[in-house]
């Protein structure tokens, strides 16, 4: 008895059951990468601490009440005014800003604001604070803080594009690649100083 | 007119023969890029507040999350609620959350260790503070506001 060829195995389901093992993990799989605000929380305070005495006019307060309304230096505002107001708080420089070092780092000659008296007198200085009701919803809050950052990188893109001709996102982003690169360390670092992010989140007012 | 009357031919058949290989390049992508979620959520899939300041989380290892939302059993009731690892838990075992993650890194990389909060837009604010407060108490300052990426906005 001649021997018989063994059948070829029949692999047009293959397909099939590929497309169903793709189709799995086409649905289950999560592309989105992870962001978000990024904060630095304040260090515990000593039990003994005085909090140092910061005069008003450095202080640039927002007030957010459990109705999502916002209060600005004692005055109702829209959020799409916020930025504006914020970037005239900061850039304002009145006068001498803080001593670092023993060395004082002398009048904001970088700022284009009014140089009012009566507002922040250097952004070194300028102190943002945020106190919220415990009410709050949390996508206010976001929404605020999103506003406050986006004033300072009006602000800090403003001052790297005057002095370096490109804009603040830009060398970062250049920083982020070439992370060794110490010249534009230095530019960051530069930039970054000439206008801190200070943002104080106080203690939310209580419900009760 | 023998011209016109041409018999046609019929068809010949797509080759389908490198389909299961096209298929199964996709396939491979797929399964290489996917992660499955290591804990399933307690609580209601928060609804992220949208963002255009955001910055990238980097050293996926090195983040703890801490979801708040509101509770997916309703007998657990309304109003926020906080998951930490697979647990519902309160603002108190946040400590004990944090630490517990630090005793799984070496020494060295604790500095470098953010904690991200993933809430939900319409949790309160005053849920979050209790959590920043531990948080700080206990020392872990690197803090992400889970938030997406928008180019602008709606106000």
């Amino acid at each position: 008895m001649a021997r018989r060829e063994t059948p070829e195995i029949n692999a047009g389901s293959m397909a099939d059951i590929a497309f169903l093992l793709l189709i799995f993990f086409l649905v289950t799989t999560t592309m989105d990468v992870d962001s978000g605000i990024s904060k630095k929380l304040s260090e515990k305070p000593p039990k003994d601490y005085v909090p140092p005495v910061i005069k008003e006019k450095n202080i640039f307060e927002v007030n957010i009440n459990r109705n999502n309304e916002m209060l600005v230096e004692g005055e109702t505002m829209k959020l799409e005014d916020l930025k504006e107001a914020t970037v005239k708080f900061i850039d304002n420089g009145g006068g001498e800003g803080k001593v670092v070092d023993g060395v004082s780092t002398g009048p904001c000659d970088y700022c284009k604001g009014a140089r009012s008296l009566t507002s922040s007198v250097h952004p070194n200085m300028a102190i943002i604070s945020v106190q919220s009701d415990r009410g709050t919803e949390y996508g206010m809050y976001i929404k605020v803080q999103n506003e406050l950052l986006k004033a300072y990188t009006e602000l800090r893109n403003r001052l790297a594009l005057e002095k370096y001709n490109v804009s603040y996102n830009q060398l970062q982003d250049d920083f982020k690649k070439d992370s060794k690169n110490e010249e534009l360390k230095k530019k960051v670092e530069f930039v970054k100083m000439r206008y801190p992010q200070i943002i104080s989140d106080a203690e939310p007012t209580s419900v009760n | 007119m023998s011209k016109f009357g041409k018999k046609k031919k019929p068809m010949p058949a797509v080759n389908t023969a490198s389909l299961p290989d096209i298929v199964f390049m996709l396939l491979f992508f797929f399964m290489v890029t996917t992660v499955m979620r290591e804990t399933d959520l307690k609580i209601e899939n928060p609804t992220l507040p949208n963002a255009t300041e955001v910055k990238k989380l980097e050293h996926k290892s090195l983040v703890s999350t801490i979801y708040v939302g509101k509770a997916k059993d309703k007998k657990l009731g309304a109003g926020d609620k906080i998951q930490l690892n697979d647990k519902i838990a309160s603002p108190d075992d946040v400590t004990a959350f944090i630490l517990n993650e630090r005793s799984q890194r070496s020494e060295a990389e604790h500095p470098y260790m953010t904690t991200s909060i993933k809430a939900d837009v319409e949790s309160s604010v005053g849920t979050i503070t209790d959590i920043k407060l531990k948080l700080r108490d206990v020392g872990a300052l690197k803090l992400s506001l889970s938030s997406r990426k928008m180019t602008e906005v709606k106000q």
